[in-house]
């Protein structure tokens, strides 16, 4: 591999701030669920559940594509939803993501009762 | 009284696991139940992605979650599984021959020797807006459900959500409330069309209210709501309420499963790689509520779990018979038992 590695910067549910490698392609999701950070992403990255929102940085709001309307819809039954909101299933790595930083909103723990 | 139904296996949960489960346990002559707190087949597949393609089922290269569940039903029709839909277990315990008794909500007890838990991430609940007490308001002024309209009557509503129940309920309710107050976080809607259109008309004719943010906070005492505040772009408001119905759709919990005594780890159920057999002998775990080391969160993971816990099951419900293994394509046996539908 000749290319320079990907980062991605997420802050979990109590604040501390990660910063994960990230691979071309993959779900940043993904990235923080194989980093093992507390995600609960119930449906597996079908965009159907809301259980891997997270609220993504201003710097970055305009560089990501703009969701689909799966994915609004899916906003419309996630609880804590804010302008900067996105499903973390839907936001796919790229190099123009790299450094990308977001934050696990509430209800994204694996313990978490309300989604 | 309860009914009371023996059995050999009670499976706890109708998705793609589940139902395979009852094909495995099929063939080796074992009859199951299945009890599933949805009204109809499927789990995860059928509620939550029904039109969506799978690709990593062996010898499917493309099916919808419907379709799966559809072709699992067709499968397991010759063993002849009796469905409790709509039904959740509450309680379980041991008696003194061995055997469990399984107590549903919905007043059914079940005999049973063996006990297979498939319910995937748990039971299916509406989803509760994180709203401080709203517990205490449950079942009386917020409800999650409408099962009868009388219990609308003369009240101030306010409806959550932008979906289907939350259109449909705004438009069958307005006629019976007070008043109808709609709260969506955006001004576009999932729902159908023509009900937005409706909700719209209803809305300019000053019949119906609507409003942009979410719900914040509620107000009353002893179960009786108040008021109900919600939070918009522009401030807050306090709306007259005695009725909240929040529709934001379905989650996954735990819920009874948890109180059973089994060894968990993190939400999940731990269980061996032999027989999938929890830590209470006669009660298995399989499919995506299972973890043990290796574990893969896969339908096709569920279903080789599903084959090596019937020949457990088979060990306990007949400790002296003799288990000779067989294949579906050279057992007259087993084709006798497969066209016997």
């Amino acid at each position: 591999m000749t290319s320079e590695a990907l980062y991605i910067h997420v802050t979990d549910q109590h604040g501390k701030r990660h910063t994960l490698e990230a691979l071309e392609g993959f779900r940043v999701m993904e990235v923080i669920r194989d980093w093992g950070l507390d995600i609960k992403a119930e449906c597996g990255g079908a965009c159907a559940c809301g259980t891997c929102h997270v609220y993504v940085d201003q710097d970055w709001t305009e560089k990501l594509f703009a969701p689909l309307d799966e994915e609004v819809d899916q906003l419309d039954v996630t609880f804590h939803v804010e302008e900067n909101s996105r499903l973390s299933c839907q936001l796919i790595m790229t190099e123009e993501l790299n450094g990308l930083e977001v934050t696990l909103a509430p209800g994204t723990q694996k313990d978490s009762v309300a989604a | 009284m309860s009914e009371i139904i023996e059995t050999d296996v009670v499976i706890v949960g109708a998705g793609p696991v589940g139902l395979f489960a009852v094909f495995e346990l099929g063939l080796l002559d074992l009859r199951a139940h299945v009890i599933d707190i949805l009204d109809r087949p499927g789990g995860q597949c059928a509620e939550l992605y029904p039109e969506k393609p799978i690709y990593d089922i062996p010898g499917l290269p493309e099916v919808t979650g419907q379709q799966l569940t559809d072709n699992l039903m067709k499968q397991i029709a010759p063993f002849d599984p009796q469905f409790h839909f709509s039904t959740m277990v509450n309680s379980l315990e041991r008696l003194e021959d061995g055997r469990f008794r399984v107590q549903t909500d919905a007043d059914e007890v079940f005999l049973t020797k063996i006990i297979v838990i498939a319910a995937g991430g748990g039971s299916f609940q509406p989803k509760r807006p994180p709203v401080p007490e709203i517990e205490h308001y449950e079942g009386t002024s917020v409800h999650y459900a409408v099962r009868k309209i009388e219990a609308f009557r003369d009240h101030d509503v306010v409806i959550v959500g932008g979906g289907d129940s939350a259109l449909d309920w705004t438009l069958n309710l307005e006629p019976v409330a007070k008043s109808v107050t709609l709260v969506h976080r955006r001004p576009e809607f999932r729902a159908a069309p023509d009900s937005v259109n409706k909700m719209w008309a209803l809305e300019k004719e000053g019949r119906v209210k609507f409003r942009m943010g979410q719900v914040a906070g509620l107000e009353g005492a002893d179960g009786q709501i108040t008021k109900v505040i919600l939070k918009g772009s522009d401030g807050e408001e306090a709306l007259d309420a005695g009725r909240l119905l929040p529709f934001f759709g379905l989650t996954m919990k735990l819920g009874p499963i948890a109180d059973w005594g089994l060894n968990l780890d993190q939400n999940l159920i731990a269980v061996d790689t032999e027989k999938f057999e929890t830590s209470e002998p006669g009660i298995f775990a399989i499919g995506d509520i299972n973890t043990y080391p290796g574990k893969l969160k896969l339908i096709l993971s569920g279903f080789h779990e599903a084959a090596l816990m019937s020949q457990a099951a088979k060990r306990i419900i007949a400790p002296d018979e003799r288990i000779i293994f067989q294949y579906t394509t050279s057992s007259t046996s087993l084709q006798k038992k497969l066209k016997a539908a």
